[in-house]
């Protein structure tokens, strides 16, 4: 894929629309790179002028400072505001709602302040501005429900982007009993996608996935690949993987027009 | 003699209300014991949360049921309250039914009392069978044993002892009930008395009377060891509630100074302070014990009302983990608790070998929440259990380095090559070319 980066622009004398944060599990994460390559093939399609970091990419230190270790935050905080500031940046569109959240909330305070946007949000502009079209026929009538990240949701009170975009494919959008405000968090917050899980009686994305499949969905959408990973364990978890898909937004849309 | 009566009423008044007093200020200097933080931006937002929040309830109604019977108990104890007005009055000066004068209106007003002193018997009611034969399951996690459960339920006979005395009051009250206005409970409790000597009807009326303005002081007095205490601290703490996004964790700022420095190449290190600044480095990071937290977690630990709400959409407490937000903020207060009566009793705190961290909330609690805002978002008196949380696991990750195992891995990671996973940096672009 053609994938410039910010490197490369810069020695071009040129500066993109937005920066596209991949992030680390976009990167590394085999399952969530595919989400990844979606959403670069929705920025080609729409013609946006983009680039990444590359290797010159670091953790947001989101997930140190949710783990208690402020200092190991700020320390990467500091360090990306310099290579972005160092770039320019004015936009920064990501599909990871945890570095969504810490760009635009933590970060000013730092001193990087940029405008930020969740993918789905991003795509939804596109949209409305008439930079990419939606051909709502591919998924019609699909049986869709979508599980709001926390980070996303309840932390940064987006709740209708992602439908949005849901509803324009012409699928059968469901809602889960617990949504919006009320969801139920999908167990991988606040660093326990790096852990094992303390001491229960069942495990926390196996309980988000049956209120998913209590809407008797044929797709799990979300827009995190944090969350991607917790359901699609839970899918298996619960042996419905052969009639149940877990999809990010991004993918959805790729899917549905072929791209 | 004859004056017996009033001075008995103004001494049990005094000794009441005194009481009061002494316990409201130990609250307030507990609270006080809290670190410093600034809550007083944006005053028009903050006088709007109170107003919505505490005064007008909006969080309640997300649940229905127990929301409206809550509005109906929390209007009747305010608006009932204007008679205890007349009752001190009439106390004080051994006059009866002072207010009288005011003719229809005061028909009115009684009248009114009347019928939300049975909406709030009814409701109170209602709340018991929710607890003790519905057995609401958030009403029934295992913090809510022993005195957390009696206080819930010591409250709802008092209110339903105290409504009944009221109509009681009305209902032998003849030369009220005579005027056949404002009795539109009472009067049909008043042909119980018919039959009964005037006598025997009048110290039925004065009993009634005297019991219940004395259990009302008896009430405020056992307000500061109940989790009734919200009915007074809901105010203040919807007034001083984060107003930030939820995602926006606050930037500790000695951190911030200490990361500039190392990020600094001009700065010299082992350079002494400027002057000023050399206390404001911290004596630790995070809180092992309730003074690190500020004063408005503390004052949010004693605002809970225990009702578990929070617990009820906890991820971590559904899934059968030791964590429940709720017991967070009652283990907070009864440290605090104990760390004021140490006070109390030494004039001073004296060292007790104890702290919130171990000895009251356990680092596996902690290491168990997703940090997913359902409890903060659920509260409805803005109580942020995960505030707490948080400064924990501040206190254990950065004073103890006292994280599991598998997150000091995903941390050292982080450090050497960017990522929570062993990744090579260089690698970081891989997935354009991978499909
Ligand atoms: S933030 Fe933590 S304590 Fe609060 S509901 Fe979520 S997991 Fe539970
Ligand atoms: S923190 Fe709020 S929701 Fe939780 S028990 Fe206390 S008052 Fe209820």
């Amino acid at each position: 894929m053609n994938v410039p980066t910010m490197a490369e622009m810069m020695a071009q004398g040129k500066q993109p629309e937005i920066l596209f944060w991949v992030g680390a599990s976009g990167s590394y994460d085999d399952r969530a790179k595919k989400i990844t390559r979606a959403f670069v093939k929705i920025l080609h399609k729409a013609n946006v002028d983009f680039a990444v970091l590359g290797t010159e990419e670091s953790s947001t230190g989101d997930v140190a400072k949710r783990a208690g270790n402020e200092f190991l935050f700020q320390m990467q905080a500091m360090m990306n505001i310099e290579v972005l500031n160092g770039y320019e940046v004015k936009t920064i569109v990501t599909a990871d709602p945890h570095s969504f959240n810490t760009f635009k909330n933590e970060y000013p305070e730092l001193g990087g302040k940029y405008e930020v946007y969740h993918h789905t949000q991003f795509i939804k502009k596109l949209i409305d501005d008439g930079r990419l079209s939606i051909d709502d026929t591919v998924l019609k009538d699909r049986r869709v429900t979508y599980h709001d990240p926390c980070y996303l949701g309840r932390a940064n009170g987006e709740y209708e982007s992602p439908r949005d975009i849901i509803r324009k494919m012409g699928v059968n959008l469901l809602e889960m009993k617990r949504n919006k405000s009320t969801a139920l968090c999908c167990g991988a917050g606040g660093a326990q996608m790096f852990k094992d899980a303390e001491k229960g009686d069942k495990e926390i994305n196996v309980l988000r996935t049956e209120d998913a499949l209590k809407t008797k969905p044929q797709i799990i959408a979300t827009g995190c690949p944090y969350c991607n990973t917790m359901m699609t364990d839970g899918i298996k978890a619960t042996n419905n993987e052969a009639t149940v898909e877990v999809l990010d937004i991004a993918e959805l849309i790729a899917n549905s027009q072929n791209l | 003699m004859q004056y017996l009566p009033n001075i008995l009423f103004a001494i049990i008044l005094i000794v009441g209300i005194g009481f009061f007093v002494r316990n409201i200020r130990k609250i307030i200097r507990n609270i006080k014991l809290g670190k410093d933080i600034d809550r007083t931006d944006n005053k028009s937002e903050r006088w709007r949360n109170m107003a919505n929040i505490a005064l007008g309830q909006s969080k309640m109604v997300r649940r229905p049921v127990s929301g409206i019977l809550h509005i109906i108990v929390y209007l009747g104890f305010i608006i009932i309250n204007i008679e205890v007005l007349e009752i001190i009055i009439d106390g004080l000066f051994g006059t009866h039914r002072v207010l009288s004068f005011l003719g229809g209106f005061y028909s009115f007003l009684i009248g009114s009392f009347e019928v939300l002193a049975l909406l709030v018997l009814v409701s109170v009611i209602i709340f018991w069978i929710r607890r003790m034969i519905m057995r609401i399951p958030r009403f029934w996690n295992k913090e809510m044993k022993g005195f957390p459960k009696n206080d819930a339920l010591y409250i709802l006979y008092f209110e339903m002892v105290l409504m009944s005395l009221f109509l009681i009051m009305n209902a032998a009250d003849i030369h009220f009930q005579e005027l056949n206005a404002g009795n539109p409970v009472s009067q049909f409790l008043a042909p119980l008395f018919e039959g009964m000597s005037v006598t025997t009807v009048h110290l039925i009326e004065r009993s009634a009377w005297w019991i219940h303005i004395v259990g009302v002081l008896i009430f405020l007095n056992y307000l500061y060891y109940s989790k009734h205490l919200h009915i007074l601290l809901a105010f203040p703490n919807t007034f001083y509630a984060n107003l930030e996004t939820m995602g926006k964790f606050p930037n500790d700022k000695n951190v911030t100074k200490e990361v500039k420095l190392m990020m600094d190449p001009n700065v010299d290190p082992y350079a002494a302070p400027p002057e000023g600044e050399e206390d404001s480095v911290p004596e630790k990071f995070g809180a092992s014990d309730v003074t690190d937290l500020n004063w408005v977690q503390l004052m949010n630990a004693y605002t809970c009302t225990e009702c578990g709400r929070c617990t009820s959409v906890c991820p971590a407490n559904l899934t059968g983990k030791e964590l429940s937000p709720r017991n967070i903020m009652m283990k907070t207060r009864d440290r605090l608790e104990e760390v004021g009566k140490n006070i109390d009793k030494n004039g001073k705190f004296k060292d007790d070998n104890k702290q919130l961290l171990n000895d009251y909330i356990t680092p596996e609690e902690l290491w168990a929440c997703t940090t997913c805002n359902a409890c903060v978002e659920e509260c409805p008196i803005s109580i942020d259990p995960l505030s707490i949380i948080m400064e924990m696991r501040k206190y254990l990750v950065m004073e103890q380095s006292a994280a599991p195992q598998e997150l000091n891995m995903m941390m050292t990671n982080i450090e050497n090559n960017g990522a929570p996973w062993q990744y090579n940096q260089m690698d970081r672009l891989n997935w354009k070319d991978e499909e």
